[in-house]
């Protein structure tokens, strides 16, 4: 059985202000074995930017724990990468596609050439080794969001963490976009947690799926998804099976949005 | 975001660093003549220098050389301003003249104003119109380049839009073009502002025109070096106060712009 | 796979790029030339005493500072004046980044600087002179305690305005404090600095100027004034010349290294553009 890579259990963040305590995660708990493509959807506002934020080690969290590797994560810990939404600020713009992806491995203590075969690595995987030299803002938008994978990539991350990435990309970026990511999943056996509010999205990349409630947030469910591993855009989404499962996740979402959801345990 | 007290208490803390910072330096300005660390015929005590201003500032001709300072500052910002913006908004608009002035532009804007001071006393001799050359001839080029930025910044979508209705030229200039344009007169009026006092000053301190320049080089020939210091610190002030008053009105101007220049314009 | 979507540029025929070039050299050339030749008219037609003809003043040019005097003032002068200029930059940005990166410090100084900045720099002369006397080493401090505080201030504001996702993403990689600082916050600060520098730079000139009008026995001002004084007009003009000339090398200078520095920067404007 693989082992458990990251577990999350019974995280709790309230913000505090001064006109009262906003609650924005409640109690979630869940676990992600590695190798897994492990997708969390949610109403708006129901803190998933800042679960990822608390797991990535960004945030403290007001109560629970979140551990990789049997370790407690306290600040960034140095075996995960980040992908955010907003490309365009997370991409140093002094720094050509390569120079971003290199920026990570500076401290890692790797030799040059085996530095620079990462990075070769990394952007042959992402279909951008014919840009290194160019600058991101040179870069259409689907470029840059595969720039920021590249660099994920290159990394070498126990796992990665997205955050909605490809929310400001077009719908047929997307698709080239999710493809890209179902095949790092399967040609590398990369662990991903991949948080997204778009529904086929979650269910079309995921072999989980884990669904929020509105805030106070908490795991509304834990959906395992049974589709074959290898799935392209076409096909899989004309499956009854994929519709059965959308449709399920569809309705656990409008429930969580109603307050509906019944607390597990309660 | 952030709730109003969260603001409040954030102004607050500011206001009081602010406030300490400045009492500092009073405590240190007071302590190195007390010291010895400077003889306190160099550097007169912080209290001393303090009551020396409030003594001037109870003085008829003090205000009157204000007066004078403030005079020619304001007349030289207005030639300036009304030139600049007449001359940058037509050489703007036209790219051939554009084309056709640049090289000009760029060969006179580097010239320091006050190599024309010599210039001026010939011509002028001790009088207003010197001074007011080399104010206007300084403060001209910083609202210039800004009108002919601002001219040239129109959206241009916005502008697809106004032909496409058929907007007229005339319409085009005052509903579109000006207005873009406003904020970044606003800002070279704000810059102008602060270049035209230094010139002012600079003017009656070189030339011996009357005003509060003149009155420092007076203190200065006649040793009276309180009052050269308690002088500086009525500029300083002056400065102050026409900076955030214009900073004001800029911020003012901008507020339906959605800028993202500030003043980086380089 | 995807192909390379930014646009191509097919290299220009070479009687094309020639017929732009020639462009460019008459627009560069054509107004100067007429107001130049304005002016000789003018002067020919109706002689002023303070507005020599253009020809006169280039003669005077030639034989002033074409020869030992511009050893003996020119340079020291601007001498001074690079010193200055660089004094305040190291300063500036150096001092600027400290304080920027630390927020209490900041809100501490923030309005006792502003004060400073605002006080016109000449009015520090008779002061620096005062403490320091009349020596090179109180021109230079004129020149640096007039002209630091744009690229100061500029410095911590570029420098505490790095943008929060950059940040956040240089946390998740666990980069260094001294990573940040050299791959993150400087090359973010740089635009807002390098509109500090460009102040800091006309400021120190202006300094300079001022300061061996006022108080000096040689230097470019100094000369300036003493032809002026003695109605050499002709020669007074050929410095307001060379006056003027050093102003465009200045800006000049600024420009290469603000392009260099800042491609990334114009290249991101010229895309927003477009």
């Amino acid at each position: 059985m693989p082992e458990t890579l990251l577990k999350v259990e019974h995280l709790k963040k309230v913000y505090e202000s001064a006109t009262g305590n906003v609650e924005a995660i409640g109690d979630i708990s869940f676990e992600m074995s590695a190798g897994e493509l492990v997708c969390i959807v949610g109403p708006s506002g129901c803190g998933k930017t800042t679960l990822l934020k608390c797991i990535a080690g960004l945030l403290r969290p007001t109560q629970g724990t979140v551990e990789l590797d049997g370790k407690r994560v306290t600040g960034p810990p140095p075996n995960m990468a980040l992908v955010f939404q907003e490309y365009g600020r997370s991409l140093y713009p002094w720094l050509t596609v390569r120079g971003n992806v290199e920026l990570p491995l500076r401290h890692k203590r790797l030799g040059k050439a085996e530095r620079d075969g990462l990075i070769d690595d990394a952007l042959a995987a992402v279909g951008l080794d014919h840009a290194a030299n160019s600058y991101p803002w040179q870069l259409s938008g689907g470029m840059q969001q595969r720039v920021a994978i590249a660099r994920a990539v290159a990394y070498q991350p126990e796992v990665l963490i997205m955050d909605e990435p490809f929310a400001a990309v077009d719908a047929q970026t997307r698709a080239d976009l999710e493809d890209l990511v179902r095949r790092l999943h399967l040609e590398r056996g990369m662990s991903i947690l991949f948080v997204t509010h778009d529904i086929d999205e979650s269910v079309y990349l995921g072999e989980r799926v884990v669904v929020l409630s509105k805030s106070p947030t908490w795991v509304q469910e834990d959906l395992v998804i049974d589709l074959a591993p290898e799935r392209d855009q076409i096909s899989t989404r004309a499956l009854p099976r994929f519709t059965e499962l959308r449709t399920h996740v569809y309705e656990q979402i409008q429930r969580a949005k109603r307050g509906e959801a019944v607390r597990p345990g309660s | 975001m952030a709730p109003t007290s969260t603001r409040m208490s954030t102004l607050a803390r500011k206001t009081a660093l602010g406030a300490i910072g400045i009492l500092g330096f009073l405590a240190l300005w007071q302590l190195v003549p007390t010291l010895g660390l400077v003889s306190p015929q160099f550097l007169p005590y912080a209290t001393d220098t303090l009551a020396r201003m409030f003594a001037e500032f109870r003085d008829l001709e003090f205000w009157r050389n204000v007066g004078r300072t403030m005079t020619a500052w304001f007349l030289g910002l207005l030639i300036a301003t009304v030139a600049a913006g007449i001359l940058g908004t037509i050489i703007g608009l036209v790219p051939f003249l554009r084309r056709a002035t640049h090289s000009t532009i760029e060969f006179l804007r580097p010239i320091p104003s006050v190599a024309l001071i010599p210039l001026a006393v010939l011509v002028y001799g001790i009088q207003l119109q010197a001074a007011l050359v080399i104010i206007v001839f300084a403060s001209f080029w910083q609202v210039f380049v800004q009108v002919l930025y601002g001219v040239a910044d129109v959206d241009a979508v916005a502008r697809d839009t106004a032909r496409s209705f058929g907007l007229s030229r005339g319409d085009r200039v005052r509903f579109l073009i000006l207005p873009t344009a406003l904020p970044y007169l606003m800002t070279g009026l704000r810059l102008a502002a602060a270049v035209a006092l230094i010139l002012a000053i600079t003017a009656e301190m070189v030339i011996g025109i009357p005003g509060l320049g003149r009155e420092i080089v007076f203190y200065q020939a006649s040793g009276d070096w309180v009052g050269v210091y308690s002088l500086v610190v009525v500029t300083g002030l002056l400065g102050l106060v026409i900076n955030m008053l214009f900073r004001v009105v800029e911020r003012k101007s901008l507020s339906w712009h959605q800028s993202i220049r500030g003043d980086e314009v380089l | 796979m995807t192909l390379y979507t930014s646009t191509v540029r097919v290299a220009p025929q070479r009687s094309q790029a020639w017929k732009r070039t020639r462009e460019s050299i008459l627009y560069a050339l054509g107004l100067p030339f007429v107001l130049l030749v304005l002016w000789g008219v003018w002067a020919t037609v109706a002689p002023a005493r303070f507005f020599p003809a253009p020809q006169v003043i280039l003669e005077a040019f030639i034989d002033t500072w074409v020869g030992p005097a511009f050893v003996t003032d020119v340079l020291p002068s601007l001498g001074r004046l690079a010193l200055g200029i660089l004094l305040s930059i190291a300063v500036g940005t150096v001092v600027g980044t400290l304080i920027g990166l630390n927020r209490w410090l900041r809100e501490l100084l923030e309005p006792l600087l502003e004060f400073f900045r605002a006080i016109p720099p000449p009015v520090l002369i008779p002061i620096v002179m005062l403490l320091m006397g009349i020596t090179d080493a109180m021109k230079v401090a004129v020149i640096v305690f007039g002209a630091l505080w744009p690229v100061l201030l500029n410095t911590i504001e570029g420098v505490r305005s790095t943008d929060s996702v950059m940040t956040e993403t240089a946390r998740s990689f666990a980069l260094t404090r001294g990573e940040r600082l050299r791959y993150l916050v400087l090359p973010s600060a740089t635009p807002r600095i390098m509109a500090g520098v460009r102040q800091t730079m006309s400021v120190a000139l202006i300094l300079m100027v001022i300061s061996e009008m006022f108080a000096s026995s040689s230097g470019l001002g100094y000369r300036i004034v003493y032809f002026q004084r003695n109605y050499q007009i002709a020669e007074m003009w050929s410095g307001i010349l060379l006056l003027g000339l050093i102003g465009v090398l200045l800006a000049t200078i600024f420009s290469i290294v603000e392009k260099r520095l800042l491609r990334w920067y114009h290249g991101i404007k010229e895309v927003e553009r477009a």
